[in-house]
């Protein structure tokens, strides 16, 4: 039982720290705000501390319910880093207008639990319960700013798009659970291995669809995806950057865990529907960001394009697609977390948030490095060879091609030539149009050593990391197997 | 005698049900709060009828949960439709419509 408790230590001292974060906010009000994210912060980092490195059959606790290995391990070090960015950078941002409110850090640490428990999770009940731990906070967080209409609307429409998503999940899970006789995927996994009446295989098959439905909703990957451009321009952009980063990594780590573990043996049955919500989340990622006008929009869809080259490596099946997945991921998230810190900066001469691609002409102009940062992140993006970027999409391309999957790396290349156009476009405005009005100058110690932060991440120094971060995804991606 | 296959097929009805009557309506965000519980409680008759006839608790404990988070995401829809009434005066689901693109 001790040992039980020792491998979701995080989750336990995370669950502690937050009521009493929550005791705190409820008697210290609004002015401890500041004071709340920055003990937050800390517990975050704490709780990266706690994570146990067990492996094989030491990592599982509470009768299967829960396993804790490195694949857990890692995606949770991704969570709580990100977790811990969109927290130092919310503070910041909502500060200036004086509605920052106590429950921000203590909604994100819920959130980050939820997150703990889905990566974790190995049995349908862990899953659920973890999913709708980091729904439920998110759902408040995008509605977070509540006098401003457009929050409402992010948060109300996340809500019920989100609901019908778990609903479409549970009905997964339930027939799941009534046609394999067991809510815990090594045994899932053991009765879809063998053979049964053809009744039975079609409700098996129906609950596979249903619950990758629903996980798909949870990374926005078409055609679950709509929800996406309108929560991510609606919500305060804090959230935003929160959204497009830790629940991304948690939703993707745990369709890895789900496909692998619970639905390995019917991979053929899953695979198609994967590759075809690749195919459709990087064409439709591409093309439908050209248009867009807000940079929130363009980098909601973004990010839908980039789940499509997740899913790619997730397609390639196996412990090296497993592997491009995090890798992916990982370095997925410094980019976005990147971009949004610089949306985060973009405040008119008032101090008013802008959010439109116009806004940034001539950028390179009026804040020089700003502008440089924002062109590293969007050419890593974009994918382009000397930076960091670049080697992510390789991995996930070599997964597939390996995989003998080269028709859907090819498509998958096509549409990341398509997206550069949009990324690229972005660099021109900073550099070469008229200049907009400036935004307002303002001393922010953090924000500026983030972004500078994750650019050096991305910039081409990136590569020197490789040989450190390839054996970790390599050896969670093992635990998988 | 009434089989697994009847249970099956309320759930089904049920659960077809709430998911157009949230594509369906028009009017109400009210009324999609009470389609999503029709979903969840369609879950909770699969599994609860798949518990019995398996001869399993797990399916009912998994009941006892999906009720409790239903009580929960029911708190936070309504909260949130309560601030987005107070900015917008209405709750009117084709009104819905701030951000399109």
């Amino acid at each position: 039982m001790y040992r039980d408790l020792l491998l979701v230590a995080p989750e336990l001292f995370l669950t502690l720290a937050s009521l009493v974060l929550l005791l705190w906010a409820a008697w210290g009000g609004d002015k401890a705000a500041k004071a709340i994210s920055w003990v937050a912060v800390a517990c975050l980092a704490a709780a990266a501390f706690l994570i146990p490195a067990e492996t094989g059959a030491d990592a599982v606790a509470f009768a299967g319910l829960v396993t804790s290995d490195l694949f857990a391990g890692f995606s949770r070090v991704l969570i709580y880093g990100a977790a811990a960015v969109a927290l130092l950078a919310a503070a910041g941002w909502f500060g200036r207008a004086g509605d920052y409110k106590a429950e921000y850090p203590v909604l994100v640490i819920f959130s980050a639990i939820g997150m703990g428990l889905m990566v974790t999770a190995s049995d349908l009940l862990t899953l659920y319960v973890g999913l709708e731990m980091q729904s439920l906070s998110a759902y408040v967080l995008a509605s977070f700013q509540r006098s401003d209409a457009r929050s409402a609307e992010a948060g109300l429409k996340y809500f019920v798009l989100g609901a019908l998503a778990s609903g479409l999940l549970l009905y997964g899970i339930s027939l799941l659970y009534g046609f394999t006789g067991s809510t815990m995927f090594g045994d899932i996994a053991t009765a879809l291995g063998s053979p049964a009446e053809e009744g039975i295989e079609m409700g098996r098959l129906f609950g596979i669809v249903f619950v990758l439905a629903g996980l798909a909703f949870k990374v926005s990957a078409v055609p679950f995806h709509m929800w996406t451009p309108d929560v991510y321009e609606g919500a305060p952009t804090p959230v935003t950057a929160f959204f497009a980063s830790a629940p991304k990594v948690a939703a993707m780590a745990l369709l890895v865990r789900v496909a692998v573990e619970a639905m390995g043996p019917v991979a053929d049955a899953w695979q198609q529907i994967i590759i075809f919500m690749a195919l459709a989340s990087t064409i439709l990622g591409g093309v439908a960001a050209i248009g867009q006008r807000n940079i929130k929009r363009l980098l909601a869809y973004s990010s839908i394009n980039n789940v499509g080259f997740a899913l790619v490596g997730l397609a390639a099946g196996g412990q090296a697609g497993a592997s491009s997945v995090l890798f992916y991921m990982t370095v997925y998230i410094v980019m976005t977390l990147g971009s949004f810190l610089v949306v985060l900066r973009m405040r008119d001469a008032d101090g008013e948030p802008v959010e439109s691609i116009a806004s940034l002409s001539g950028l390179s102009r009026t804040r020089p490095g700003l502008a440089a940062a924002m062109a590293v992140f969007m050419l890593s993006l974009a994918g382009i060879p000397p930076l960091f970027g670049f080697w992510p999409k390789f991995v996930v391309f070599e997964a597939a091609v390996r995989a003998d999957l080269v028709w859907l790396a090819a498509v998958a290349i096509a549409t990341s030539v398509i997206s550069a156009f949009y990324y690229i476009k972005i660099v021109k405005i900073m550099y070469f149009d008229e200049s907009a009005p400036a935004f307002i100058k303002e001393r922010e110690p953090i924000g500026a050593a983030l972004i500078l932060a994750a650019a050096l991440a991305v910039s081409p120094l990136g590569y020197l990391a490789i040989p450190y971060l390839t054996p970790l995804t390599d050896a969670a991606a093992a635990s998988l197997f | 005698m009434i089989g697994l296959g009847h249970f099956l097929a309320v759930g089904a009805i049920l659960f077809v049900l709430g998911v157009f009557g949230i594509f369906l309506n028009r009017k109400n965000v009210i009324v999609i709060l009470m389609a999503i519980e029709l979903i969840l409680l369609a879950v909770n008759i699969n599994l609860v009828a798949f518990s019995v006839f398996l001869g399993d608790m797990t399916g009912q404990a998994f009941a006892m949960f999906v009720l409790t988070v239903a009580a929960a995401e029911a708190a936070i829809g309504l909260a949130i439709l309560v601030i987005y009434f107070r900015n917008r005066g209405t709750i009117a689901v084709d009104d819905i419509n701030q951000m399109k693109g």
